[in-house]
């Protein structure tokens, strides 16, 4: 499960959408319903990563792709648009892709403030104008124990916050979730103290994996997975993504963040994914993959990777930091 | 039907046998027509879970009912109650166990140790099975008065239940909470009764 050079998947081993709806409508005509039946079906995979046909949202022009896969079938579509953690539209995973339908996310602008040259309220189009889309396919482990791999569309954050020409005082950034509680129904709840804020160290923020992401399964996101902006930064747990930012700060200080606000024991600023390091409430050793067919009885549990497999990119971010202090 | 059933809860326990039976019927159907959603295994756990719970305060609620309505007859559920939520609680960890820990069962035994919400939950399971093996005739006969108080220790099975329910929650406490609460009544409710709900127990017994 480590992460290959680039190309060395080819894009045929990954399963298209397509073929995995096809799939189980047809092991549900055959009575089968969540009986996987053989490992060896993704080899019959076509070329395209995402069939556009059956997926809302307007399609977009994706100039790079193949640079970063994974080896496995891809988390489903209707999965990966279902099972949200986004409680501004509900604590039930569920809720989200049932809520959501009220929140417009467009026109959006992000504001950038803090130390930087370039300030302001920036259009979303203007912030991802000079900056051709990729699509790169990361594994997504949450913090609760299971994980997806998806295909995002974005831009390298670092490319875009680069632009901003941060100035030496800026030594973290720090993202803000929008906070419209007539459009997000979850809001109204005091489960965390809003609006949602998550941060990188500039370094994490400019290191190449961190993606800002617009899209995912090649068209727009979905609301429910964070339209129209947010962050993928796939060596850490997924709260870290904080979902539609309307706001990047440059700020000296560590900023703080929701789930450490929340329970400070339990999530800590940086997060990385570490299967050494255990949530003091559950295990960190292995998770559940969410992931192609689906209920597959005994073998979606599979061992976690120190830093989620990408250590051989970000671990030198951490060389010398105690990452039992600083989980 | 007379001859077959000796009364009305005699007679009401098949239906009652069946009606427990319903929520695994049920799960099975979502189960083997995919109807679990995306992660099914947590689906079959947190149901399994539920139902052991609501089953254990449905046992618990036995004797408050009899106070209340005056009617001791219900005592009569109870043990089929009690045994239906050691039955979900069997369901639940028997998918924990086979299929969510699949293949790493080493993990098992420092899971419990480190782990309090693993440790209440497996200690609660334990309290059932003892009750269980206890639950018979025989068993009742041979323990004599050591029974109940061997029997008491549902209580403390229900508070590790709802502990474990509440320390897996990662930020909505609001339904393990209601959980407990419902607890917490059923157990207040043993204590003693103010003077008017007492006086209408005693009215309705002799009516």
């Amino acid at each position: 499960m480590l992460i290959r050079k680039p190309n060395s998947v080819r894009p045929s081993e990954i399963t298209p959408e397509a073929v995995y709806r096809g799939r189980r409508e047809w092991l549900k005509a055959l009575g089968l319903g969540t009986v996987s039946l053989a490992a060896g079906c993704d080899s019959h995979a076509a070329a395209e990563t995402a069939a556009p046909e059956p997926i809302p949202g307007n399609a977009l022009t994706i100039a790079v792709r193949g640079k970063y896969t994974v080896d496995g079938p891809l988390t489903r579509y209707k999965d990966a648009t279902h099972y949200n953690n986004y409680y501004e539209f509900g604590v039930d995973k569920g809720q989200p892709a049932q809520t959501s339908g009220r929140f417009h996310p467009h026109p959006w602008k992000v504001e950038v403030a803090g130390h930087a040259e370039v300030t302001g309220q920036i259009p979303l189009e203007d912030l991802l104008k000079p900056h051709p889309l990729e699509e790169r396919i990361y594994r997504m482990r949450c913090v609760e124990g299971w994980s997806m791999v998806l295909p995002w569309v974005g831009v390298p954050l670092g490319d875009v916050l680069k632009r901003f020409k941060p100035t030496a005082a800026a030594k973290y950034v720090a993202f803000t979730t929008v906070n419209r509680p007539s459009e997000m129904p979850g809001l109204n709840t005091r489960i965390l103290d809003w609006p949602y804020r998550e941060g990188l160290r500039i370094d994490e923020a400019m290191h190449p994996l961190a993606l800002l992401a617009v899209g995912l399964y090649g068209h727009e996101l979905p609301n429910q997975n964070g339209a129209p902006l947010r962050l993928v930064v796939p060596w850490k747990y997924g709260f870290k993504g904080i979902k539609s930012i309307t706001k990047i700060e440059f700020v000296e200080s560590e900023p703080k963040t929701t789930w450490n606000l929340a329970a400070s024991e339990e999530y800590g600023f940086y997060s990385n994914v570490n299967p050494g390091v255990d949530h003091p409430r559950w295990s960190q050793k292995t998770e559940r993959r969410i992931a192609g067919d689906g209920f597959n009885l005994f073998g979606n549990r599979v061992p976690t990777l120190p830093f989620n497999g990408y250590a051989d990119q970000v671990a030198s971010l951490y060389a010398g930091m105690d990452l039992h202090r600083n989980f | 039907m007379k001859r077959l059933f000796r009364d009305r809860i005699a007679l009401s326990k098949p239906f009652v046998f069946a009606l427990g039976l319903l929520p695994l019927a049920l799960l099975a159907w979502d189960a083997l027509s995919d109807q679990l959603g995306t992660d099914p295994v947590a689906q079959l756990e947190h149901r399994s879970g539920d139902w052991a719970l609501r089953l254990l305060l449905a046992t618990l609620a036995i004797t408050p009912l009899r106070r209340l309505t005056g009617r001791p007859e219900f005592v009569r559920y109870r043990r089929m109650l009690g045994l239906f939520a050691f039955f979900y609680a069997c369901v639940h960890l028997t998918v924990y166990l086979v299929i969510d820990l699949g293949g790493y069962w080493s993990q098992l035994l420092t899971e419990i140790a480190k782990r309090p919400y693993m440790t209440v939950g497996f200690s609660a399971w334990l309290i059932l099975v003892a009750l269980a093996a206890t639950s018979t005739r025989g068993m009742m006969r041979r323990l004599g008065g050591r029974w109940q108080r061997l029997h008491r220790l549902v209580y403390v099975a229900g508070v590790l239940a709802c502990l474990h329910f509440l320390w897996l929650v990662k930020a909505d406490h609001r339904e393990p909470l209601i959980y407990l609460a419902m607890l917490t009544t059923l157990l207040l409710a043993r204590g003693r009764w103010p003077r008017g709900v007492a006086a209408r127990k005693t009215a309705a017994e002799t009516s």
